[in-house]
């Protein structure tokens, strides 16, 4: 009994200090510039700025762009993700042809290639196509994901055989199954992944820096670090807010779809 | 009707070939392009490229910043995975065990995984602050030393450690939960009958050999994220101060992008590849030797 | 002396009833089998009985201590799971030796590693005891390995080697055998029968399986709806059954109940033909007959033979209508589907459309002409 309000106690503490940042990021947001850096702590403003701070977060820095961006890039991303990895993790579970093996053996291979070393040659070849500080410059390295092709085919392989033969007795062509069959069979799987997609590419820091110079494209966390580094300080009210506005999604997605996203994650675990 | 098989064939051929040819375009072909161009001297933007041999790595070799990147990469995953995982794994423990509010923890520890790192480096970058900074005040309450945790150079990589166990303790926590409900019951419930039923007992002897693939799962995982550390170093210290907080992918940035070295980049790069493979196959060595001695 | 005493436990789940005012005595030395199908409460029983599970309302007992308030550990009781639940990652000897590290080792010697140098004598003891039990189960030469080298068979000795190294006041199994092949089930059971016999130790068996609780057992508690319908005998329970649910449930092929009807005059009458047999109850009524309680006899009733099964030692012929016949192979030559017969009943059960048991008596049997 004891050990379990112990428990409690523990487990409270540690959320308080996982929470802490985001609280702390709502609660700067609300406040003018003089409370911010004040020795008193206070969760709540005494003078509430909250209108002031989030107007100049979308008038300091073009952070409605940055949202857009990030749900245009991030939307053409998984879509193109999910329109080339199920038709491949379809024919690699369940169709026989030559070279699967080999093509699922470097699909494995890729699985273990962390995504930022293509990044020079990438460039490089964007360079040369003159593609670079484009939408494309950002969407195109991620349309593929070898996770989603392994995620899939893993899921594909548990649906039943017979499944299939009676679809292709019915009429349907191969390409047909994979989006009338297999799609909605898989759709927890699927859920889990563009879950998945959607937080790693909205997030995504690293090549979104290399690939685009100009603000007009920048993602959200590109544009969070823009802002910070125009503002150097000064208005970190405003700041916070931004970082507000452009965290919220993803935790409500997140929250909202809390399941999804963790069954997504732990599918990582189940080989 | 045309052999049922070769069309089958051609099918698989085609559904699997714009995902084959993105994974050659993007992924494989420019992995084995970074270890050609790694024995080159080309910089970006020159007209000529040239064969270097093993140059760059040479250069490498006795780059004093590059040793020291290499060591501060090692140091911080060397700091932040166990205490990721050793936490991930108690939090696991202890939201498995209360029973009520396992929803909201869950949601509260998972929470900093799914936000955007970038947004809440900038909150831990005021939260370290060192007179206003929440750390600070919070340490002066309890009467811990405190210090400017991110402008000092012994205590900045540790800073940005803590920042790296804040995000990644969720991933772990939730993979763990994942490995603990694959645990049958009724061994705990045989263990009870047998005469252990204390806390110590029931982890020592049922647990934590039970959660072993998953742990070599874990630490896997959370070491290779931990290695691509990046997006804090690049917004909150820029390598610094005085290097303290150089990482092997920020140095790499660095080369080959601002300094537009792509060769030397790109051997950085091999080295990175090279130790993040050394890892998972690591991992998988030791899962495989547990399957069939475990 | 009551080896084990359950007293009017309940136990809801929530908001449904899975015992309810269940009293259950098994005598020392006694092999008590829990029979009952799947959700009648039989598991839950044993689980409370272990400490595993804490009754809504009741009594345990074990010898005449009350046990309620003890968890599992202090209560003597080993347990046999329908899982087998070894230990996966320890060898089959550690296996056993676990209930007596636990129980004759302090905190300190059980610290790994560094613990083993300051229990020398009492490990050595230890060991000495689970080769004892190992040997008479053929586990000598397993005890290196671990539970998923061994074959299921294999598996369930380990388990009941560790619930005996211990001689507990109790053996608990919970469904030991569902796992097992067929042809496993018959040798285990044996076994299993002479080793609690053996060892004098009070058992109680929960099963689903009528076959193996009639021939385990010395007492059968036959369980539906989270009570007890009936505890005897074996025997008892398959000629003297308390009510028609507990009259279904025992026996194999499974007791035929035929509905009829009681006049003033106290006969019974099914299918319109008035049967020697004679009740004080009257109105509607069912009489249980088994396979082997019918006859062929001219005056008796008319039935049609639907399907015949011959079984070797026995032929089962099935009567249109739902009537076994049990006959010797001899007896049952010539007889063909679809053919009329007359059966008369030689023995039968009654009981009241409630299935509650009536009395029944057979009348002297008269003379065709009369």
């Amino acid at each position: 009994m004891v050990k379990r309000v112990l428990t409690h106690l523990a487990l409270l503490t540690g959320a308080a200090v996982m929470l802490a940042p985001f609280i702390l990021m709502l609660s700067i947001s609300l406040k003018p510039p003089g409370e911010v850096f004040s020795p008193h702590f206070a969760l709540l403003p005494t003078q509430w700025y909250a209108v002031e701070n989030y107007t100049a977060a979308f008038t300091k820095v073009p952070l409605l762009r940055f949202l857009l961006n990030g749900l245009f890039v991030t939307l053409c991303i998984f879509a193109a993700q999910a329109l080339t990895a199920l038709p491949m993790a379809y024919a690699l579970a369940k169709l026989r042809w030559r070279g699967r093996e080999a093509a699922f053996a470097m699909v494995v291979l890729a699985l273990l290639i962390p995504p930022q070393v293509p990044a020079i040659p990438l460039y490089i070849a964007l360079w040369q196509l003159g593609l670079l500080n484009t939408y494309a410059a950002i969407i195109l390295p991620s349309t593929i994901s070898v996770f989603g092709i392994f995620l899939m085919r893993q899921f594909f392989r548990t649906v039943p055989d017979d499944l299939i033969a009676a679809a292709r007795m019915d009429g349907l062509s191969e390409w047909a199954i994979v989006w009338r069959i297999m799609l909605p069979t898989a759709a927890p799987a699927i859920a889990a992944f563009a879950c998945l997609s959607f937080i790693w590419n909205w997030n995504e820091f690293f090549w979104p820096l290399i690939a685009v110079q100009e603000e007009h494209l920048m993602t959200p966390p590109l544009g969070i670090a823009f802002f910070s580094n125009a503002e150097a300080g000064t208005s970190f009210g405003p700041l916070m807010a931004a970082a507000t506005v452009v965290t919220a999604p993803l935790a409500l997605a997140f929250l909202l779809a809390q399941r999804a996203f963790i069954e997504g994650v732990t599918m990582t675990g189940v080989k | 009707m045309a052999n049922p098989h070769r069309a089958e064939a051609i099918a698989g051929t085609l559904l699997a070939l714009p995902a084959f040819i993105l994974m050659w375009l993007m992924l494989l072909g420019p992995a084995v392009a970074v270890g050609l161009l790694s024995l080159t001297d080309w910089n970006f933007g020159e007209p000529r490229i040239g064969f270097a041999g093993l140059e760059n790595y040479q250069e490498l070799w006795d780059d004093r910043v590059f040793w020291i990147s290499l060591r501060n990469t090692v140091i911080y995953v060397g700091v932040s995975v166990p205490a990721t995982v050793l936490l991930g794994l108690l939090a696991a423990i202890a939201i498995e065990g209360v029973g009520r509010g396992r929803g909201f923890y869950r949601a509260a520890y998972f929470l900093p995984v799914a936000s955007t790192l970038l947004a809440m480096a900038l909150v831990w970058e005021f939260m370290f602050h060192p007179s206003v900074g929440f750390v600070n005040q919070v340490f002066r309450f309890l009467g811990l030393p405190t210090a400017d945790w991110l402008q000092n150079p012994d205590t900045a990589l540790f800073a940005l450690a803590a920042i790296g166990v804040w995000q990644n303790l969720g991933l772990a926590m939730v993979l763990f939960m994942a490995g603990l409900k694959a645990i049958p019951p009724d061994l705990y419930e045989a263990l009870a009958m047998d005469g252990a039923d204390g806390a110590w007992e029931r982890f020592r002897r049922v647990t934590w050999p039970m959660l072993g693939p998953a742990l070599v799962f874990v630490v896997a995982i959370t070491a290779i994220r931990s290695f691509q550390v990046f997006d804090t170093v690049q917004v909150l210290t820029e390598g610094g101060p005085s290097k303290s907080t150089e990482v092997l992918l920020f140095t790499m940035v660095q080369q080959g992008f601002t300094f537009l070295r792509s060769a030397y980049g790109a051997a950085i790069t091999m080295v990175f590849l090279v130790l993040t493979l050394a890892i998972t196959l690591a991992q998988t060595t030791i899962l495989d030797r547990r399957a069939h001695y475990g | 002396m009551p080896g084990v005493a359950l007293r009017g436990i309940q136990k809801s789940f929530g908001a449904t009833a899975v015992l309810r005012d269940v009293t259950l005595v098994a005598e020392e030395g006694e092999f008590l089998a829990i029979l009952g199908p799947s959700g009648c409460g039989k598991s839950t029983l044993l689980r409370i009985l272990a400490g595993l599970e804490t009754a809504d309302a009741g009594e345990v007992l074990i010898g005449d201590r009350r046990v309620d308030s003890l968890p599992p550990k202090a209560r003597d009781l080993a347990m046999v799971f329908q899982s087998y639940a070894l230990y996966p990652y320890m060898t089959v000897g550690q296996n056993v030796a676990l209930p007596l590290e636990m129980r004759r080792l302090s905190a300190w010697q059980r610290v790994p590693v560094l613990g083993r140098m300051i229990s020398g004598a009492a490990r050595r003891a230890i060991a000495a005891d689970v080769a004892a039990v190992a040997a008479p189960l053929g586990l000598t030469p397993l005890l290196a390995r671990k539970p998923a080298q061994l074959s299921g068979g294999q598996r369930q000795r380990v388990a009941l080697a560790r619930a005996m190294v211990r001689n507990p006041a109790a053996f608990l199994m919970d469904e030991p055998l569902s796992n097992l092949d067929a042809r496993l089930r018959g040798e285990a059971r044996a076994e299993i029968v002479a080793l609690t016999r053996r060892l004098g130790v009070t058992a109680l068996y929960v099963t689903h399986d009528q076959g193996e609780a009639m021939a385990m057992a010395d007492r059968v508690a036959v369980m539906q709806g989270g009570r007890v319908l009936q505890h005897a005998a074996p025997q008892e329970l398959y000629d003297e059954p308390a009510s028609l649910e507990v009259a279904r449930f025992v026996g194999s092929p499974p007791m035929n109940a035929l509905a009829g009807h009681i006049g003033e005059d106290g006969a019974v009458v099914v299918s319109g033909a008035r049967l020697p047999w004679h009740s004080t109850a009257r109105g509607a009524v069912m009489l249980g007959v088994r396979p082997e309680g019918w006859v062929p006899a001219a005056d008796g009733i008319p039935v049609v033979l639907e399907r015949i099964e011959h079984l070797g030692a026995e032929t089962l012929c099935h009567m249109a209508g739902g009537a076994v016949l049990r006959l010797s192979p001899e007896a049952s030559r010539g007889l063909a589907v679809g053919q009329g017969l007359r059966l008369a009943v030689n023995r039968a059960v009654l009981f009241g459309p409630d299935g509650a048991r009536l009395p029944l008596a057979a009348a002297r049997r008269e003379p065709a002409f009369g």
